[in-house]
């Protein structure tokens, strides 16, 4: 009878291909947008895990104020100095390296071109820690560091606005007011979290920033890599009490500084995702509703439409039962057949927009099986109503129906 | 269904009357009626609209109980069944053929014809072969693909027999076949159903207000007021 029954949907939905079309329609749009919010959510979240795995694991960076970015005040909250920096490393055995950093925003200049990008004054271990590899030439030695010499190693952004496709290695480039050869190019990391260029940056001895740029011997960052297996949170805890002692806050006092772990700021930026891909991906699944409402709307109109043909096959010895489920399935075929499409519609899309704002493509099998189930349920819920209906015309009355 | 009795009607109607509505508003369609139809009969009902002709062929046909009175069909009462017996009834003996043609539109000749086969389960290729038989044996060999909008009324209430025949109902009930076809074209459809009813041996029982197609009946009934007026058999007397 299930067979019969799927036998004669296929004929009702053929005879009117059309407006089957427009039924599903609404199936279609709910589930493929379903499954893009769902699809670009997760291939976000896994950039922005990318991301920070590429800042390099275990790794703490502590920063003079309350909180990050911009308008901490400088009085209350100072730099740091080399003298902590040597401290942390002497006292914190769990430290791989400790890792002292100074940024500032310089123009460079080459021949008759000149960009704007940030430059970071640190030690050699800088680019281990933050994991830089080289697409050519070398990282500064830590002897040039010391000795603070103008060597600079520059980001792929910076050397394609200033040499083109022309090799940077060897040549003599103008940061600010001096003269610095540059001694490697930096392989690309891609775009950084929340929209940044990772690549348009130099990176030159920490002490030649601070002479030659800034004019002070301020450190205004740290980064502490903690060594494999040591406690993180142990760790954090040593460089909050060494710097409250070092800079002299009193029981109950507020730190003028912070810690943040970098895995932490993964999780929550990863959060944050998962929180708006849920938020949009319930937008959508209203989308989706709103697409069963119409298949019901459409198969009421159907069914008084077909009350004729209704009366016909039950004066010819149809059943209630093989009626109800004649428009059932009917209404499962429609949905699932809208459920199939927006897969298909979806992912193409998916596919297109990840590579649009460059983030992984993941086809996520249960995702797109789960849509299909739903759909699939969505032809039962609002296909049983008008099935009923139909199944309990009278026939007598449906056949004089005009 | 239990076995016919020898010797006994295909169907018969004792007493039947049909009300609609209640109170100050029911109406009497049937008053009381007693009509026997025997195995092989050709039978023409007659009446004003009003008479409760259609009322009675609904009861016959299983469409509807009667409210008071018995229906025996094949020696079995089916004056009280529910909707799923009737149903069940109208699959396996009745055949039922409409002043419209009610066919399924935008659905060829041979799927129209299958479809009371589809609903008793008869396998594809089986049905198929009866669909294309049922065709055949109303002159439409060659228009089994054509939709009713393709076919002339005559070919259409055609198609509508074949439905009708393809399941070997033991009783067909028409409903005003020629009804709604010009006089050649209805003098055709009656030919047809006479040849079924004399090659066959098919009962049939046929609503009609034109007396020129009621000639190919052996028994004229004429309804008048929801009760039998007069029962004339051709050729005998009753």
């Amino acid at each position: 009878m299930l067979w019969n029954s799927l036998l004669l949907a296929v004929r009702a939905i053929r005879r009117n291909v059309l407006r089957s079309f427009l039924t599903i329609l609404g199936v279609v749009i709910g589930v493929a947008s379903v499954i893009v919010m769902v699809t670009l959510g997760d291939g976000t979240t896994q950039s922005v895990k990318e991301q920070m795995q590429s800042l390099g694991a275990n790794l703490l960076t502590v920063r003079p104020g309350m909180r990050m970015g911009p308008g901490r005040d400088e009085a209350l909250a100072p730099n740091f100095k080399m003298a902590d920096v040597e401290a942390l490393a002497a006292q914190i055995a769990a430290a791989q390296a400790v890792v002292p950093t100074a940024g500032s925003t310089v123009t460079v200049v080459y021949g008759n071109k000149n960009w704007q990008t940030s430059a970071t004054g640190s030690t050699a271990a800088y680019f281990q820690t933050n994991n830089w590899r080289l697409a050519s030439g070398r990282f500064f030695t830590e002897a040039e560091a010391l000795g603070g010499r103008a060597a600079c190693v520059i980001g792929s952004t910076v050397r394609r606005e200033l040499y083109g496709t022309e090799s940077p290695v060897g040549t003599e480039m103008r940061v600010k007011s001096f003269s610095c050869e540059v001694v490697g190019l930096l392989a690309s990391k891609g775009q950084g979290g929340m929209g940044m260029d990772a690549d348009d940056t130099i990176i030159i001895p920490l002490r030649t920033l601070q002479r030659r740029v800034r004019g002070n011997d301020d450190v205004t960052g740290l980064q502490v890599a903690v060594k494999e297996g040591a406690s993180v949170d142990a760790v954090i805890e040593q460089i909050k009490g060494l710097l409250r002692e070092r800079r002299k806050i009193t029981e109950g006092e507020d730190d003028n500084f912070s810690v943040f772990d970098t895995r932490q700021i993964a999780d929550t930026l990863s959060s944050m995702v998962r929180t708006l891909t849920m938020l949009l991906g319930s937008v959508a699944a209203i989308s989706l509703l709103v697409g069963g409402i119409g298949i019901m709307n459409i198969m009421l109109v159907s069914v008084t439409e077909r009350t004729r043909e209704i009366g016909i096959r039950l004066a010819i010895g149809a059943v209630e039962t093989e009626v109800l489920s004649q428009f059932l399935i009917e209404a499962v075929a429609l949905s699932s057949l809208g459920g199939l499409v927006g897969i298909a519609l979806a992912n193409a899309v998916a596919l297109g927009v990840t590579r649009l704002i460059e983030v992984p493509y993941l086809f996520n099998p249960g995702m797109n099986l789960v849509s299909f189930l739903f759909s699939a349920l969505i032809g039962v819920v609002f296909g049983y109503f008008p099935a009923r209906r139909a199944a309990r015309l009278d026939p007598i009355e449906a056949l004089r129906y005009e | 269904m239990s076995a016919e009795p020898a010797g006994a009607p295909l169907a018969e109607l004792r007493g039947v009357t049909k009300v609609y509505g209640q109170g100050q508003a029911a109406l009497q369609a049937l008053k009381g009626i007693d009509l026997t139809i025997e195995a092989g009969e050709f039978v023409a009902i007659m009446g004003p609209s009003g008479s409760g002709k259609s009322t009675m062929m609904n009861i016959l046909g299983c469409l509807d109980n009667p409210t008071e009175g018995a229906y025996v069909f094949r020696g079995t009462h089916l004056e009280q069944t529910s909707r799923r017996q009737r149903a069940l009834v109208r699959r396996h003996y009745l055949g039922f053929v409409f002043q419209g043609f009610n066919l399924l539109a935008r659905t060829s000749a041979l799927e129209n014809v299958e479809l009371p086969l589809i609903y008793r389960g008869e396998p594809h290729a089986a049905r198929r072969k009866a669909a294309l038989a049922a065709l055949a044996s109303v002159g439409l060999e060659g228009w089994e693909r054509h939709t009713p909008a393709e076919l002339s009324g005559g070919q259409q209430q055609r198609v509508a027999i074949a439905r009708a025949l393809v399941s070997h109902p033991v009783l067909l009930l028409a409903d005003e076949p020629t009804g709604n076809l010009d006089t050649q074209r209805g003098r055709e459809v009656m030919e047809l159903l006479a040849s079924l009813n004399r090659d066959r041996g098919l009962t049939v029982v046929m609503v009609t207000h034109e007396a020129d197609m009621a000639v190919y009946a052996q028994r004229v009934v004429h309804f008048l007021d929801g009760v039998v007026d007069r029962d004339h058999r051709k050729g005998g007397t009753h």
